[in-house]
C-alpha cells in the first residue's frame, strides 16, 4: 500500500483459540510493584514456539 | 476502535481490537479519521479541499487510499469490531489457578523511605519476620492450588527481604527439593533495597533468582532526599557500589534497577539517564503513588511535563540503540509478536485470583498493596481462602468491568489498571487511577512509536 505501512503484530483475534494457556507470568511480579500492566509482558507460549 | 496520534514524525494508527499497529502518510491519516463518520464522497470532497494546494493528491489517489483502508477492514486489521466483551465475562465462572505468590518474608526494614506505601515495612502493622514454617505452608499452599501450571513464582519481598535471608535461603533450597517431584518450575525474584548486599547474597542471587528488582531512585540528590538510613542519613553511597557489583557478576541474567519519581524530580529521564551512567542497562522507574496531599504527591499540572519527560526518553532511547549501547525501560517493553495473548489482556495481573501475598502470618492479601487492609483479607496459608467474596470482586476485575475503560484504547495493554490504585483513588477495585491512566497512554504511545521506528531502521 502507498500511504499505509502495516507493523507486524499479533493478532488479538486469532489469540481467542490459541491464547489461554496461563503460562505467562504474574505482570506485577516483576518491576513495577505499583502499577499493573500486561503489554509489557511475553507470551510462554510464543518465546517456546521460537 | 482505532487510536490515532502523531509523535516523533510519525503518524500512528492502532486498530484495538486486532492489535494491528499502521504508520499512514498525512492523507491516509485524516481519511481513517473520517472514515466511521463520512461516506465516500464526503471524504474526497473534504479532502479535495485540505489538499487543495498539493498537486499530488487527486481524486484517483483519494479513492486509492480509502479502497486500501476498506481492504484493511476486511483483512481485521482497521475497524476491527470488539469480539471480547462476552468473553471477558465468562472469566467470572473460570477455575483459576494460584501461580505467583509475593512473600513478605519481613515487615520491616532497615530504611525508611518517605513514599514507601508499605509504611517502611510494616503494612501499618507490627514488624516482624516470616518464620521457615510459614514460607513452607505458603508454598505447600501454592503447589496444592496450581493445579496444572508448570512455572511458579515467588517474590521475596518486604519490608526488606534481605533481613531475613535465611528464611530466604531455606525456603529456596525447600522449593527445589520438591519441584522436580511435583512437575513445577520455581521462578524466584528478590526485591531489595540493596543494604544488605554482600557476595553471599549475590552469589545466591545470581544462582537462584530469575530476576532481581533492585532500588535506586537515579541521582545522587535525589535518592538520597526520599530513600533515607533510619538515621535519616541517604543511602545513595552505600548501595550503587554494590548494584555495581552484583550486576556485572550478574552476566545476562534478568535484573532491574527500580526508581520511583514524585513531584520533586518530574524531570526524572535525568535519573534514568544517571542509571544509565551507572552502566545499568534494565531500568524502571515509576510514578510515585500516594495520596494527593502529600508534599511530593504529583499533580495535574506536572502532566504536561511527564509527557514531554517520556517522549525525551523513548528519543534518547532510540538514539542509545542506533549508537549500540542499548538501554531498557520497563515500561517500553512491547512485544508486538508475541505479547499477551487476549486472555491475559482482558484478565490483567490476577491479583487476588492467580496472585497473592502472604504476610509473614500467613495471611493471605489480594496482592502487597492491599496487606493490612482487614477488608481484603482473603484468608491464609494454612486455611486457604475463606473469605471467597473478596476473590469473587478480583476474579470480576478485569478490563470490561471498568465503565470508565469503556471506551478507552488502551485497555487491552493495562487490562483496565491496577486494581490496588483504583481502589486507594476511588474507593473500589473496579473504579480506574485516572491519572496513572494518563501516564499509562503516554507510555503506550511512546513504546509503540519506538516498535514502528525500529521497524523503519531495520528495513
Amino acid at each position: 500500500m502507498k500511504r499505509i505501512k502495516t507493523i507486524e503484530t499479533r493478532d488479538l483475534q486469532k489469540s481467542v483459540k490459541t491464547g489461554g494457556c496461563g503460562e505467562c507470568q504474574t505482570s506485577c511480579q516483576s518491576a513495577c510493584k505499583t502499577s499493573c500492566g500486561v503489554a509489557n509482558q511475553q507470551c510462554e507460549k510464543c518465546l517456546g514456539e521460537k | 476502535m482505532i487510536h490515532r496520534y502523531k509523535l516523533n514524525g510519525y503518524n500512528i494508527v492502532l486498530d484495538v481490537f486486532s492489535g494491528s499497529v499502521h504508520v499512514v502518510d498525512d492523507l491516509a491519516y485524516d481519511i481513517i479519521g473520517l472514515y466511521e463518520n463520512a461516506d465516500k464522497d464526503q471524504i474526497l470532497s473534504a479532502m479535495l479541499e485540505k489538499y487543495v494546494s498539493d498537486s499530488s493528491i487527486t481524486e484517483a489517489e483519494i479513492s486509492d487510499c480509502i479502497d486500501d483502508i476498506e481492504q484493511l477492514k476486511t483483512e481485521g486489521k482497521l475497524f476491527t469490531a470488539d469480539q471480547y466483551a462476552d468473553l471477558a465475562f465468562d472469566f467470572k465462572a473460570r477455575n483459576t489457578v494460584v501461580k505467583a505468590l509475593c512473600l513478605h518474608v519481613a515487615h520491616t526494614c532497615n530504611l525508611n523511605c518517605e513514599y514507601c506505601f508499605a509504611s517502611q515495612g510494616k503494612y501499618h502493622g507490627d514488624r516482624a519476620l516470616m518464620s521457615f514454617e510459614v514460607a513452607k505452608q505458603a508454598i505447600d499452599f501454592l503447589i496444592e492450588n496450581s493445579g496444572s501450571r508448570k512455572n511458579l513464582e515467588v517474590d521475596f519481598f518486604g519490608g526488606e527481604p534481605l533481613m531475613n535471608f535465611e528464611v530466604v535461603k531455606e525456603i529456596t533450597a525447600y522449593c527445589r527439593s520438591i519441584e522436580k517431584e511435583k512437575g513445577k518450575n520455581f521462578r524466584f525474584t528478590l526485591t531489595t533495597n540493596g543494604v544488605l548486599l554482600d557476595d553471599e547474597v549475590i552469589d545466591f542471587a545470581n544462582r537462584e533468582c530469575h530476576n532481581v528488582v533492585l532500588s535506586l531512585d537515579g541521582r545522587k540528590e535525589v535518592h538520597d532526599s526520599k530513600r533515607k538510613t533510619v538515621n535519616g542519613k541517604g543511602s545513595y553511597d552505600v548501595i550503587v557500589p554494590k548494584f555495581q557489583h552484583f550486576v556485572e557478576k550478574r552476566g545476562n541474567k534478568g535484573y532491574y534497577i527500580r526508581g520511583t519519581f514524585t513531584h520533586n524530580n518530574t524531570d526524572f529521564t535525568n535519573d534514568i539517564f544517571h542509571m544509565a551512567d551507572l552502566g545499568f542497562t534494565e531500568l524502571s522507574m515509576e510514578p510515585v503513588v500516594c495520596p494527593p496531599g502529600d508534599p511530593y504527591a504529583l499533580t495535574y499540572d506536572d502532566l504536561p511535563v511527564l509527557f514531554e519527560q517520556y517522549e525525551i526518553l523513548a528519543k534518547d532511547m532510540l538514539r542509545r540503540e542506533k549508537e549500540g549501547k542499548p538501554i531498557t525501560f520497563y515500561h517500553y517493553m512491547l512485544d508486538l509478536n508475541s505479547g499477551p495473548c487476549i486472555y491475559k489482556r482482558i484478565s490483567g495481573c490476577g491479583s487476588g485470583t492467580e496472585y497473592m501475598a502472604v504476610t509473614p502470618w500467613g495471611d493471605l492479601y489480594p496482592c502487597h498493596q492491599f496487606v493490612g487492609n482487614p477488608d481484603y483479607l482473603l484468608g491464609n496459608v494454612f486455611d486457604g481462602v475463606t473469605n471467597p467474596d473478596v476473590q469473587n470482586e478480583f476474579k470480576l476485575c478485569n478490563a470490561y468491568a471498568r465503565p470508565d475503560c469503556k471506551e478507552c484504547w488502551a485497555k487491552l495493554y493495562c487490562s483496565g489498571g491496577c486494581a490496588a490504585n483504583a481502589y486507594h483513588a476511588t474507593g473500589s477495585v473496579t473504579g480506574t487511577y485516572q491519572y496513572g491512566c494518563e501516564l499509562f497512554k503516554k507510555r503506550i504511545e511512546c513504546a509503540i512509536m519506538m516498535k514502528v521506528a525500529q521497524a523503519e531502521t531495520d528495513e
